[in-house]
């Protein structure tokens, strides 16, 4: 049997896969399906400084292959994700698990960083600058180079973790983003978060999502996705982290081809609550369909 | 919750636009009325929550109203055909608190969920009026089988083509203990206003998972933030928040 380890940021992974923020919460309603310690991490819901209900429902529509929502970064505050979140989490996973952070302003990413650095179990930070359903705070920070920068320099100061920044598909120089965060002192890179769509009600004449825009996500992106991954991998020499529409091992193969070092996998636990841990089983016999002995070789493979 | 796949034993029409639909399968999963399961159709990428009306061992029921592709996708399906499953979603119904005479009050495809919920209720030996809320005669479905059950049934029509004329909150009986309803918001409004007890109101939300990831479907209660898939559909008359 092939490898399945990688290196992110200095930690093993078992595996590449990983569940992505916002489509796993901490873990415990896929722990009640089967054991998520085959996972290579998850990364759990997006925390912010404060509690927050996000946005307005209906707040999920469905797409021609794919989704988009509008959740809004709802969660409990990084204070109470702290003493009543991570605790339940350390009870059914038992590896360094990646902190998902949002903010609203660069000392609101700062303060909860830092919180969740301190948190044992936390192995990575992986930092949000790309949320499309928050106005004021999310991806405004993740369509400027310095924006973005400076997002990284802040939680840099503060944590001792691997800090990998998560940027947004809705720009038009991603590479020019990147290379900022890295540049700034980013340790890694993830993308791409969901793309900026909208569908329309045609009985009401209304938008199906209540705050008109959501974010888009499932196998329809995945073509951007791998583009994405690709530019942004040849460009940068920190791990980039891959996600958007990957639902099948061979997709995890394929970003890593394109230059992943791990793969986030999202939308496809939404509609199958097994499907991480599928792709976590089918790894092998597709590795030895393309003749892949270590996984870790592949990343990047295509000039 | 469990994943599981159902066979189609039987799918007709009860009106012009709403079908029943039996399933066999594993049901274990299913452990009160008013929990939903969430249903894979080929080619569309999000499950269909739908409502349990009835689970016995190895069979699930089910009635749905065609509302949109993925329905009349299911209202073409024929027997034999197979279905990935979702079972034992949500929290349904809590019966401890029900009293002596509890009513249900049903309104449209609000209606099902309350069939299991009744068949418990005079089995453990309440006795049940039902109030079922339609718009007219011929979208009426389920009177019959709640009055077999031996539920005191009583149906409204807003144009008052049977029945009471009027909503539901029209007929409600003189001396309930409690009452238990599903139907459309504004429905639930005028049962939340119109009723002198308390009681349990199952909500709908557009839903991702069902399952309790995505929080696509949370609502704002007393008690907090709730996700209608998972701490729901089934509130407490206390605890529920109208937002408008």
């Amino acid at each position: 049997m092939g490898e399945l380890n990688v290196d992110l940021c200095g930690i093993t992974l078992d595996n590449p896969v990983i569940p992505a923020s916002g489509t796993f919460g901490y873990g415990y309603e896929f722990a009640e399906l089967y054991d998520i310690n085959c996972l290579g991490t998850f990364s759990f819901k997006g925390t912010t400084k404060d509690p927050r209900f996000g946005n307005p429902t209906p707040r999920i529509a469905e797409c021609e292959a794919g989704m988009i929502n509008a959740v809004g970064l709802q969660n409990p505050g990084v204070e109470k994700v702290i003493s009543e979140e991570l605790p339940r989490l350390a009870k059914c996973f038992h590896k360094p698990v990646m902190a998902n952070v949002s903010g609203f302003s660069v000392e609101d990413y700062a303060y909860t960083c830092e919180k969740l650095d301190a948190e044992p179990q936390v192995g990575w930070l992986e930092v949000n600058v790309s949320c499309p359903n928050v106005h004021g705070g999310g991806m405004s920070f993740g369509t400027s180079p310095e924006a973005a920068a400076q997002v990284t320099r802040a939680v840099k100061k503060v944590t001792t973790k691997p800090v990998i920044i998560k940027l947004s598909p809705n720009v038009t120089d991603i590479v020019a983003i990147a290379k900022a965060c890295e540049a700034a002192g980013a340790d890694g890179i993830s993308l791409i978060n969901t793309m900026l769509g909208m569908r329309i009600d045609l009985n009401r004449r209304k938008p199906v999502i209540a705050n008109k825009m959501g974010g888009f996500s499932g196998p329809a992106i995945f073509p951007v996705a791998v583009r994405m991954v690709y530019q942004v991998s040849h460009a940068v020499k920190i791990p980039v982290v891959g996600m958007g529409g990957v639902s099948t091992a061979r997709d995890v193969i394929e970003m890593m081809m394109a230059g992943a070092t791990a793969v986030e996998v999202g939308a496809a636990n939404l509609v199958d609550p097994f499907a991480s841990q599928k792709i976590v089983e089918e790894l092998p016999r597709v590795m030895e369909q393309y003749r892949i002995e270590n996984l870790s070789d592949i990343i990047g493979i295509v000039e | 919750m469990q994943q599981g796949f159902f066979e189609i034993t039987k799918n007709v029409a009860l009106t012009a636009d709403v079908y029943k639909m039996e399933l066999a399968g594993d049901t274990s999963a299913i452990t009160a009325p008013g929990q939903f399961v969430n249903i894979k159709l080929e080619g569309k990428f999000l499950r269909r929550p739908i409502s349990v009306c009835d689970s016995t061992a190895g069979l699930l029921t089910i009635i749905y109203k065609v509302v949109g592709e993925g329905t009349a996708q299911m209202a073409k399906m024929t027997v034999g055909q197979r279905l990935d499953v979702l079972t034992g979603l949500g929290n349904g119904y809590d019966l401890t608190t029900a009293g002596d005479h509890p009513v249900l009050l049903g309104g449209g495809v609000g209606v099902p969920p309350l069939y299991m919920l009744a068949k418990q209720l005079i089995a453990a030996g309440k006795k049940v009026s039902v109030v079922l809320g339609f718009n007219k005669a011929s979208e009426v479905f389920y009177a019959q089988e709640f009055a077999a059950l031996g539920a005191d049934v009583t149906v409204t029509t807003v144009d008052g083509t049977m029945g009471v004329k009027g909503f539901v909150t029209d007929a409600l009986p003189a001396d309930y203990t409690y009452f238990y309803t599903c139907g459309p918001e504004p429905m639930l409004k005028a049962v939340y206003r119109a009723t002198n007890t308390s009681g349990q109101m199952s909500f709908e939300e557009r839903m991702g998972c069902g399952f309790g990831a995505c929080m696509g479907c949370s609502c704002k209660t007393i008690t907090g933030f709730k996700r209608i898939c998972k701490e729901g559909p089934v509130m407490r008359k206390e605890e529920i928040l109208w937002e408008s």
